[in-house]
């Protein structure tokens, strides 16, 4: 573990990515002690442009549009984590059960993960959604069942490779069972690099999650970016910084996933070990 | 070659059974009942709906309804569209042709850009060059793609007033021939550039990859050896070589760009497919959402497919390992 921050603090970008995302999670929690920072709060100050007063500017009904950015951390973040966490456990558990016992059941598993990766998962989720309804635990969990296929390849190949080492047979020579030696030596000695994807996922679950809002499909009492890009699409020709800063804060986001992504997949790189 | 070609078409035939029975799934995944899912919910006309129950035999077990389903869809009967009075299959298709006009020109920039900045990059790692290629390709990663479209639109249309703001055609424009061409051509500018960037960013970084690869071959070495220039290698022995993943990731990103095009659609108004699927949302119009769903991922098979056998083609390698 020690050598593992070590290594991603010798990763500069990884660094200053890590700390950009911490920063954003304390403000998405802390933001709800401020008070006078409401998303909901309506005023006459309809349509102001950013100043002193409103760093980030109104919308039409008046409210903080700083505000709104500072609330929608809660649901990208949210939503990000929750939908990398479904995909990982689901990738892990299928790719290390394909690579270990291989055969037909490898076969098997690998066609079902290449049709989920050539369907275009964001119609098939924005299909979804608009006819069973809003709700961000369906889209954490459409996100998550869309996204397990890349983890599952990166764990097939790790267990793959691991599962033919010698300490491995030196288990098996113990008389314990198959699946204990799945679960207990080979899983958690191939599962590092399966990190770096898991990072990765978070941030396209992001960009998922505020195209989805973009496009009016979840609940609009929910703020979030996505939803802000939707009502500030009305109101390109009046009100440039409605669209901007939601904007600007997805971009940033999903950048620092993706840069500390590769940062951890550049750690855990086998070819990368000396 | 001809064992290679049949067993990929087989497999392209199985993902497009799965992709039908999923799409058949959807109606019933849905709470309620799966009627509504069928008509969605823009009033239809009277007895319609209890025709669409005998129709698609919503009181018989499972499996009789998927083969009922499947008959409609053989026959092309993708539903009706009450909102738009339109068969959902003609609908889309009178939609297909402004898509595609809009993806295929950002597939072109992309891959051509792409391609030769991946090629300039890779022998320099570290340079100047390489530190462009990799910005690009985060910022293409990492940005919404609808958002670019927006900001596009703030600084080119709104502020400069370079370009138009949205649609395809200039609404009060009587331009014929050529004339009407370049009016379209010009619409299109912004929203084309919006879809090329994520396009570029993953040929960019595929391009990069592949070329570092094919520079440690040993012919490389022995084109060297030969003395030849250090271009001339580049040009004529590393890029043939280095593009084989390079169409392999433009063909299998289809379904991607087709996506991004969607997205794209809704900021500029253009009257494609992207259109169609945000009216169909507000409207509740679900045979339409469930048509585009199927014509979207059916043609990206086939785009994957053709991939296949362009792979198998470009690269002999592939050929005999099947």
């Amino acid at each position: 573990m020690r050598k593992f921050l070590s290594d991603i603090a010798s990763q500069r970008s990884g660094l200053i990515a890590f700390g950009f995302i911490v920063a954003l999670a304390l403000a998405g929690v802390l933001v709800g002690f401020v008070p006078g920072l409401d998303p909901h709060t309506l005023s006459n100050d309809a349509l102001l442009p950013p100043s002193a007063q409103y760093l980030m500017g109104t919308d039409d009904l008046g409210r903080s549009v700083l505000a709104g950015v500072l609330y929608g951390i809660r649901i990208s973040l949210t939503v990000g984590f929750f939908a990398a966490l479904v995909a990982t456990f689901l990738g892990i558990l299928i790719g290390a059960v394909s690579g270990f016992y291989g055969g037909w059941l490898d076969t098997f598993i690998m066609r079902v993960a290449e049709f989920f990766q050539v369907v275009p998962s964001f119609i098939l989720a924005a299909v979804i959604v608009a006819m069973s309804g809003p709700g961000l635990p369906q889209i954490v969990l459409i996100v998550g069942l869309l996204s397990w296929p890349q983890v599952a390849r990166v764990m097939r190949g790790e267990v793959m490779r691991v599962k033919q080492l010698e300490f491995v047979d030196a288990v098996r020579c113990m008389g314990i069972p198959e699946h204990k030696v799945l679960f207990g030596e080979v899983i958690p000695n191939a599962v590092s690099p399966v990190l770096a994807v898991g990072t990765l996922i978070v941030g396209q679950a992001i960009l998922l999650e505020a195209a989805l809002s973009f496009l009016g499909l979840t609940s609009a009492e929910l703020v979030s970016w996505g939803r802000m890009l939707n009502s500030g699409q009305r109101m390109l020709f009046n009100a440039w910084w409605l669209s901007f800063f939601p904007g600007i804060a997805i971009f940033l986001t999903v950048l620092a996933f993706n840069v500390f992504g590769d940062a951890v997949g550049a750690v855990f790189n086998p070819r990368n070990r000396r | 070659m001809r064992g290679y070609i049949v067993s990929r078409l087989a497999w392209g035939i199985v993902i497009v059974l799965c992709i039908l029975i999923l799409n058949f799934l959807i109606v019933h995944l849905v709470p309620g009942d799966p009627l509504h899912a069928l008509l969605g919910d823009f009033p239809v006309p009277p007895g319609y709906a209890e025709k669409m129950r005998a129709d698609f035999g919503l009181d018989q077990p499972l499996l009789t309804q998927l083969w009922l389903y499947l008959q409609h869809l053989v026959r092309g009967d993708l539903g009706f569209s009450f909102a738009n009075r339109m068969p959902v299959l003609d609908l889309i298709l009178a939609r297909l042709g402004p898509t595609l006009l809009l993806m295929l020109p950002a597939l072109f920039l992309s891959a051509v850009l792409g391609v030769a900045l991946g090629v300039t990059a890779a022998p320099r790692a570290g340079s100047a060059q390489d530190g462009a290629l990799t910005a690009i390709s985060l910022f293409g990663y990492s940005v919404p793609i609808f958002w670019l479209g927006q900001m596009l639109v703030i600084v080119f249309a709104i502020q400069l007033g370079w370009l138009p703001v949205s649609g395809m055609r200039d609404m009060r424009g009587s331009a014929q021939g050529f004339g009407a061409w370049l009016d379209v051509a010009w619409h299109l500018v912004l929203p084309a550039l919006s879809v090329t960037i994520y396009y570029l960013a993953v040929v960019a970084r595929v391009a990069r990859a592949s070329v570092i690869e094919a520079l440690h071959h040993d012919y490389v070495l022995t084109a060297k050896a030969k003395g030849l220039s250090k271009r001339y290698i580049l040009w004529h022995h590393v890029l043939p070589n280095a593009m084989i993943p390079v169409v392999t990731v433009i063909g299998y990103n289809f379904g991607q760009s087709l996506t991004g095009a969607i997205l794209v659609e809704t900021v500029f108004a253009w009257p494609g497919m992207g259109n169609l699927f945000i009216t169909s949302i507000a409207n509740r119009d679900y045979p339409v959402l469930q048509g585009i769903f199927l014509v979207t991922a059916v043609s990206v098979v086939i785009v994957n497919l053709l991939t296949d056998l362009l792979y198998a083609y470009l690269d002999p390698r592939v050929r005999t390992l099947h």
